[in-house]
C-alpha cells in the first residue's frame, strides 16, 4: 500500500494540477476565468469540477466500486456533456492523472518496489475512463430523452389531459423533429 | 521512464480544441454545432406575417440562400437603427472592453465558449460598425478592431445572436449600463431583415398574429381548455368555477402566456387564476374576463423586432377597448412584463380609453401603473393578501419546500421582487432563498429565454441553465427544496427539463399554483389532493373519492 | 507577439521621437503654439460633435435596467436608487455610477461575502480599485494643472494642491539628493493606476483576449504623459516660470515661446495634444456617453408615465374583425360571444341561439 500512501499524502498537489488540466481543456481565456475559482456561485463550472476531481481521486484511493466512482465523476462529466466537447474530449481527462502522477512522483518511481504498484494502479485509472464514459453516455442519452420529449412532457400532456387530442396512436399526432 | 511521458499540457493539446493562445477572435471561425442551435424559420409562417425572404435554408449548408444585395441592406439597415436607438449609437461607441462582463453571462459561465462574453458578442456587432461607420475604422480596418460584413461574419452573428436569452444580467454590472439585450435585439432586427430567424420564434410569431396565442390554439379549444380545468378543480374541491370569456362591459381584462394554458406545469398556475377569481367573484363580485383574442400575454415579437412585438402587442388595449374595460390585470410572465413594463404604452399607448386600475376588492389604487394601466397579478394579490381578503390554508403546501427563481425580465426590466415572495411566504411555510449573487436584480437565467426554449438546442440550454442550476443544487443540498416557484412562463415551460437534467428532485411552480392550493373557496369540500392530484400532507393514505 | 499592442506601443514611442526631434531642430512655436490651439479646437468641435451625434438619435423606448424592488405597493419599500422612479433618484444613480463607478463595484461585493477564495475576490476588487484610482488621480492631476492657466490661482486649486502634496517624501540619498517640491499623490497614483491597467491587458488572457489597439493606445499614451510629468516636476526640473509664461500666453491669445522650457516640456505637451484630439474619436467618449446611456439614465416609472417614441409608426395589425371573421362558426359554436352573427340560415337556427347564450 506504500503508492497509495505516498499518492494519499500528495493530494493536494496531484488534484491541484489535475484541476488545471481538466480546466485547460477550454479555451485559454475562459480558462482563466474559470481557474480563478472565486465564488462558487458565480463560476460553478471550477467549483463542480474541482469538487468531483477531489472526489473521484479519494475514491481512488480507497477502492471504491464503479458505482460511488460513477457517482462522484457524475457532477464533472454532467458538465462536459454539454458543452463544446468531443466525446473523447469530455472523457479523456481521466487519462492525464496517470501522467501527472508518473511527473509528480517521478523520483520516487525509481524504486523498483514503488514502480511495481504503479500498473495496478493505472489499471484502475483506466477503469475509471471506462466509467466516466458509462456517465457520460448517461448523460446523452438523458439529453436526446430530453429532447424527444419536450413536446410530449408539456404541450402535449395537457391537451392529452384535456382530451383535446384524437388518439390515435401512443405517440400523439406530432410527428417526431428531426 | 517517466520522463518519456508526455507532460499533461501536451496529452491534451494533441486531442484538444484549443484555439492558439494570442490567436485573434476575428479569426476564429464560427462552427455552428448541432444542439447550440435551433432550426431555421419555416418559410410558411415568415411569409404569413410578410417579413422579407422567406425561403426554406438550412444553418449547417453553405448556402443561406440570402438576397443578393444582402450587405447593402444590413447596412442600411443598421444605418437606420444607429439614428432610431440613442442606446444603439452610444453601446457601439463607448465599451472600453474592461471585462467586467466577460464572466456575468449565463451561457458564458456554463459553455466556457468566450465569444458568449458579453462584451464580445457587442463586439460581433462592433467591428461591423467601425468598418462602415467610422473613419478609424475605415483607415485602419484590422488595426482599430474592424471588418467588413462577410459570410462568415453574418453567420456569426446568427449564431452567437440566437445564444442571448436578452437576460441583461450584464447590463446590471456594466459601468456604462451597456444592455447586450439590446445588442441582441438590434442583432435579430437585422437578421431578420434577410429573413435569418429560428423557428421556435417565428412560427409561435404568427401563430399568435393569427390565432392570437403562441400555440396556434383556436377559440373553441381555448375555451374547451379552460373549462377542462375547471371540471379539474370541481374534482379536487367541489367548486365548479366559472370564466367569462370575451365579456363585453367586464370590469378587468385578464391577460396570460397561453403557456399557462397550454404546457404543464404552467396549467396549474392557470388553475390557481381560475380559482383566485372565482373565490373573489363569491365573495366580493369580482367581475373579470378572459379573451381568446387576445389570448396570449406573451410576445415572441419582442424576440423579432420592435415592429412585430408592437404588432402582437396591439391585441391587448384593441381587445380592452372593444371590450370596455376598466384596466388590464396580466399574468405570471417574464418578457411579456418587459413589454408592458417598459415598451406597450409607448408603441400602443395611450390607453386614454381604460381607467387608472383600483383594485375593486381592497380600493387600492395602483399609482405604479396608472398610465399604462396594466397591473401584475403578483401586485395585485399580494395586495388582496395584505388586507386579509384571501383565506388561505397554508398547511396545504407544507409538503414543498420552496426556493424562488426570479425571472430575468421581471427583475432587470421592471423590479417585481418582494412581491411573489411575500404571497409564497403567505401560502407556504418552508421558503430559502438561494445564494444572494444568484437571485433578485442578479438572478441568473433559466437558458432557455428569448425563444431559445426548443429541443433541438438542448445542450444549449442545459449549459446555460447550469448556473441557475447549479443554485437550485445548493438550496436543495442545504434545506431539502423540492419546488422552485417562478414568475414566468418560459420559466416554467424551460425549467422543468433543466432541473430534470441538473436536480431531477426539484419540480417548478408558479406562485399562483401556490395560492390555488392554499385558498379556502366557499363551499367547498374537504380537499384530499392538490392541483396536481397528487395528495395533500397527511392525506397520503386518504381514499380517493 | 501581440501586434495591436505593439502598434500602439510603437504609435506613442513615434509620437515621443516626433516631439523631440521637433522640438530639437527648432520647431517650437509648431509645439508649443499651434499644436496646442489645433488639438483643444478638434478636441472641442470632436467632443460636440460626438455628443450631438448621439443625442441626434432618438430615444424610442425607456428601457431603464432595474437593479432593485420597484415602486409598487406603498407598504413595499422601493429601491429608490437603484430603480429610480424619480428624476431625484436617477440622478442620485448617475452620481453614483459616474462618481464612485457603482455598477463595477457591485461586481466585487457579493464575492466579498461568500468568496472562498481570496485572490479571486481581489482581482475582482482590483478592477474596481484601480478604475477608480485612475480617474479620481487622472482628474486631480487635471485639475492641479489650472495653476498653469489662471493669475492668480484660485483658492480651490491651491487648496487642492495641499491636499494633494500631504505626504512628503524626502529623499535623502546622496545619488538623488533632490528636494522633491512636495509629491503630489495624484502623479504616482495615476502612473500606478496606468501601469495596473495595462497589465491587467498584456496579461489576463480574458481581457487580452477582448482588448483592441484602441484600449492599448490611450493606455500607453496616458502613461507617456504622466512619465514625462513626473520626470519634469522631480527630476529634470523645467523652469516653472517659463513654463508658466507659454501656457499662460495660450489661454490669453497672446502665444509666446519663452526661452528656457526644455525638449521634454514640449513632448508632454505633444503628448497632451495627441490626446485631446484623438479623445473625440475614441472609446474615451465614454465620459460624455455615460450621460446618455439609456439604461441609466431614465426614470424607471415606465408604467405611469408614458414615455413617447418620436418615430412611432402605424403597423398592420390583425384586427378582432378578421379574426372573427375567421373563427366565428367555431366561436359560436363553442358559445363564445360574436360581434357579428352570420345571416340566420333556416335549418340551424335553433342551434345557433343556444350556442349564443352561453
Amino acid at each position: 500500500m506504500r503508492l497509495e500512501k505516498l499518492l494519499s499524502d500528495r493530494k493536494g498537489e496531484i488534484v491541484d494540477r489535475w484541476f488545471n488540466a481538466v480546466i485547460d481543456t477550454y479555451a485559454p481565456e475562459t480558462a482563466r476565468i474559470f481557474k480563478s475559482r472565486g465564488n462558487r456561485f458565480a463560476n460553478p463550472v471550477a467549483a463542480s469540477t474541482l469538487d468531483s476531481l477531489q472526489e473521484v481521486f479519494s475514491g481512488l484511493l480507497q477502492a471504491a466500486d464503479t458505482t460511488q466512482l460513477a457517482t462522484a465523476l457524475d457532477p464533472l462529466v454532467r458538465i462536459r456533456a454539454v458543452q463544446n466537447f468531443t466525446p473523447s474530449q469530455a472523457t479523456g481527462f481521466i487519462f492525464t492523472l496517470k501522467t501527472i502522477i508518473r511527473n509528480i512522483l517521478r523520483h520516487e518511481l525509481r524504486t523498483p518496489r514503488l514502480a511495481d504498484q504503479l500498473p495496478p494502479f493505472e489499471k484502475k485509472i483506466d477503469d475509471l475512463a471506462l466509467t466516466a464514459f458509462d456517465v457520460y453516455m448517461q448523460c446523452r442519452e438523458k439529453i436526446y430523452d430530453l429532447k424527444a420529449g419536450q413536446e410530449r412532457n408539456s404541450v402535449y400532456r395537457a391537451f392529452a389531459r384535456a382530451g383535446l387530442i384524437s388518439e390515435i396512436s401512443e405517440d400523439g399526432p406530432y410527428p417526431e423533429s428531426n | 521512464m517517466a520522463d518519456e511521458t508526455p507532460k499533461p499540457d501536451e496529452l491534451l493539446s494533441k486531442m484538444n480544441h484549443r484555439p492558439d493562445t494570442g490567436q485573434d477572435w476575428m479569426q476564429v471561425p464560427v462552427n455552428i454545432r448541432k444542439g447550440m442551435y435551433c432550426y431555421a424559420s419555416n418559410p410558411k409562417s415568415v411569409a404569413y406575417l410578410g417579413l422579407p425572404n422567406a425561403r426554406p435554408w438550412n444553418p449547417l449548408e453553405e448556402d443561406w440562400k440570402l438576397p443578393e444585395n444582402w450587405q447593402e441592406i444590413l447596412f442600411e439597415g443598421f444605418r437606420d437603427r444607429l439614428e432610431k436607438f440613442r442606446s444603439f449609437k452610444v453601446f457601439m461607441d463607448i465599451c472600453v472592453r474592461c471585462g467586467a462582463c466577460a464572466d456575468k453571462c449565463h451561457f458564458f459561465i456554463g459553455t466556457g465558449d468566450p465569444k458568449n462574453m458579453p462584451v464580445l458578442r457587442a463586439e460581433l456587432l462592433r467591428s461591423v460598425y467601425r468598418h462602415d461607420f467610422t473613419r478609424a475604422g475605415k483607415i485602419l480596418g484590422k488595426i482599430a478592431g474592424a471588418r467588413p460584413m462577410t459570410l462568415d461574419v453574418l453567420k456569426e452573428w446568427w449564431y452567437y445572436f440566437f445564444q442571448c436569452t436578452e437576460c441583461r444580467r450584464c447590463s446590471v454590472f456594466c459601468p456604462y449600463g451597456i444592455d447586450t439585450a439590446e445588442i441582441t435585439i438590434m442583432g435579430r432586427e437585422l437578421l431578420n431583415l434577410l429573413g435569418l430567424n429560428i423557428d421556435w420564434i417565428a412560427t409561435p410569431v404568427a401563430n399568435c398574429y393569427r390565432t392570437g396565442n403562441h400555440l396556434g390554439i383556436q377559440p373553441h379549444a381555448f375555451k374547451d381548455m379552460l373549462d377542462f380545468f375547471c371540471e379539474d378543480i370541481e374534482e379536487i374541491t367541489g367548486i365548479l368555477p366559472e370564466p367569462q370569456f370575451n365579456k363585453k362591459g367586464a370590469d378587468i381584462l385578464f391577460v396570460t402566456p397561453s403557456g399557462d394554458v397550454f404546457a404543464d406545469p404552467g396549467t396549474y398556475t392557470c388553475m390557481g387564476y381560475l380559482m383566485l377569481f372565482h373565490f373573489l367573484k363569491e365573495k366580493y363580485g369580482f367581475d373579470i374576463t378572459w379573451s381568446t383574442y387576445a389570448s396570449e400575454g406573451g410576445n415572441f415579437g419582442f424576440f423579432t423586432s420592435h415592429e412585430t412585438m408592437k404588432r402582437l402587442n396591439a391585441k391587448m388595449y384593441a381587445e380592452a377597448k372593444r371590450l370596455g374595460v376598466k384596466w388590464i390585470l396580466g399574468g405570471e410572465c417574464g418578457h411579456m412584463w418587459r413589454v408592458i413594463n417598459q415598451y406597450m404604452d409607448t408603441v400602443n399607448g395611450p390607453a386614454d380609453f381604460l381607467e387608472e386600475p383600483v383594485s375593486p376588492i381592497t380600493g387600492t389604487k395602483f399609482e405604479n401603473a396608472k398610465s399604462t394601466k396594466v397591473v401584475h397579478i403578483c401586485e395585485f394579490t399580494a395586495d388582496l393578501i395584505k388586507h386579509g381578503k384571501l383565506d388561505l390554508d397554508v398547511s396545504r403546501n407544507d409538503n414543498k419546500v420552496l426556493t424562488l427563481h426570479d425571472s430575468c425580465n421581471t427583475s432587470r426590466g421592471m423590479g417585481i421582487l418582494e412581491e411573489p415572495r411575500y404571497i409564497i411566504q403567505n401560502c407556504c411555510r418552508q421558503f430559502y432563498e438561494m445564494p444572494a449573487n444568484t437571485i433578485r436584480e442578479q438572478t441568473f437565467c433559466c437558458g432557455s429565454g428569448a425563444g431559445l426554449n426548443a429541443g433541438e438546442d438542448m445542450e444549449l440550454r442545459m449549459a446555460g441553465g447550469f448556473p441557475r442550476a447549479n443554485a437550485v443544487r445548493h438550496v436543495h443540498a442545504k434545506h431539502g427544496v423540492n419546488m422552485m416557484a417562478c414568475i414566468c412562463a418560459i420559466d416554467r415551460a424551460a425549467l422543468p427539463t433543466l432541473m430534470q437534467y441538473w436536480v431531477p428532485e426539484v419540480d417548478i411552480t408558479g406562485v399562483h399554483e401556490l395560492v390555488g392550493n392554499a385558498l379556502i373557496l366557499p363551499g367547498e369540500n374537504k380537499r384530499t389532493t392538490d392541483l396536481r392530484s397528487e395528495p395533500l400532507p397527511g392525506m397520503e393514505d386518504a381514499d380517493e373519492g | 507577439m501581440n501586434v495591436k499592442y505593439m502598434y500602439s506601443l510603437l504609435a506613442v514611442i513615434a509620437l515621443f521621437l516626433i516631439a523631440w526631434i521637433g522640438s530639437a531642430i527648432g520647431l517650437k512655436p509648431l509645439f508649443g503654439i499651434v499644436f496646442p490651439y489645433v488639438a483643444v479646437m478638434v478636441f472641442i468641435a470632436g467632443f460636440a460633435y460626438r455628443v450631438m451625434s448621439w443625442a441626434r438619435s432618438a430615444v424610442p423606448f425607456a428601457i431603464p435596467t432595474t437593479c432593485g424592488q420597484q415602486k409598487s405597493l406603498p407598504w413595499i419599500k422601493p429601491n429608490s436608487v437603484d430603480n429610480p422612479t424619480s428624476t431625484g433618484g436617477v440622478v442620485l444613480r448617475m452620481i453614483l455610477e459616474v462618481v464612485f463607478l457603482r455598477s463595477l463595484f457591485r461586481n466585487t461585493r457579493m464575492k466579498l461575502k461568500e468568496s472562498g477564495n481570496k485572490l479571486a475576490y481581489n482581482l475582482e476588487i482590483f478592477l474596481w480599485v484601480g478604475a477608480l484610482a485612475f480617474h479620481w488621480a487622472f482628474f486631480t492631476v487635471l485639475f492641479r494643472h489650472l495653476r498653469l492657466f489662471t493669475n492668480p490661482v484660485p483658492g480651490c486649486v491651491e487648496l487642492v494642491e495641499k491636499i494633494d502634496s500631504f505626504f512628503r517624501f524626502e529623499v535623502l540619498y546622496d545619488a538623488v539628493k533632490v528636494a522633491l517640491p512636495g509629491v503630489y499623490l495624484s502623479g504616482i497614483i495615476l502612473l500606478l493606476a496606468v501601469t495596473y491597467l495595462l497589465l491587467r491587458r498584456l496579461f489576463i488572457p480574458t481581457v487580452k483576449y477582448i482588448s483592441q489597439a484602441a484600449d492599448y493606445f490611450p493606455l500607453f499614451l496616458i502613461f507617456g504623459i504622466a512619465f514625462t510629468g513626473i520626470l519634469m516636476r522631480y527630476f529634470l526640473k523645467v523652469d516653472m516660470t517659463s513654463t508658466k509664461e507659454l501656457t499662460m500666453g495660450l489661454v490669453t491669445f497672446h502665444p509666446t515661446i519663452p526661452k528656457g522650457v526644455g525638449s521634454l516640456f514640449f513632448i508632454h505637451l505633444f503628448l497632451v495634444c495627441v490626446l485631446l484630439a484623438y479623445f473625440p474619436f475614441s472609446k474615451l467618449m465614454h465620459l460624455g456617453g455615460v450621460f446618455l446611456s439609456p439604461t441609466r439614465n431614465m426614470r424607471t416609472d415606465t408604467r405611469a408615465r408614458r414615455h413617447v417614441n418620436p418615430w412611432n409608426y402605424p403597423v398592420p395589425i390583425h384586427t378582432y374583425e378578421e379574426y372573427e371573421d375567421e373563427f366565428r362558426d367555431k366561436m359560436i359554436e363553442a358559445g363564445l360571444p360574436v360581434e357579428k352573427m352570420p345571416e340566420p340560415q333556416p335549418a340551424e337556427e335553433t342551434d345557433k341561439k343556444e350556442s349564443h347564450d352561453g
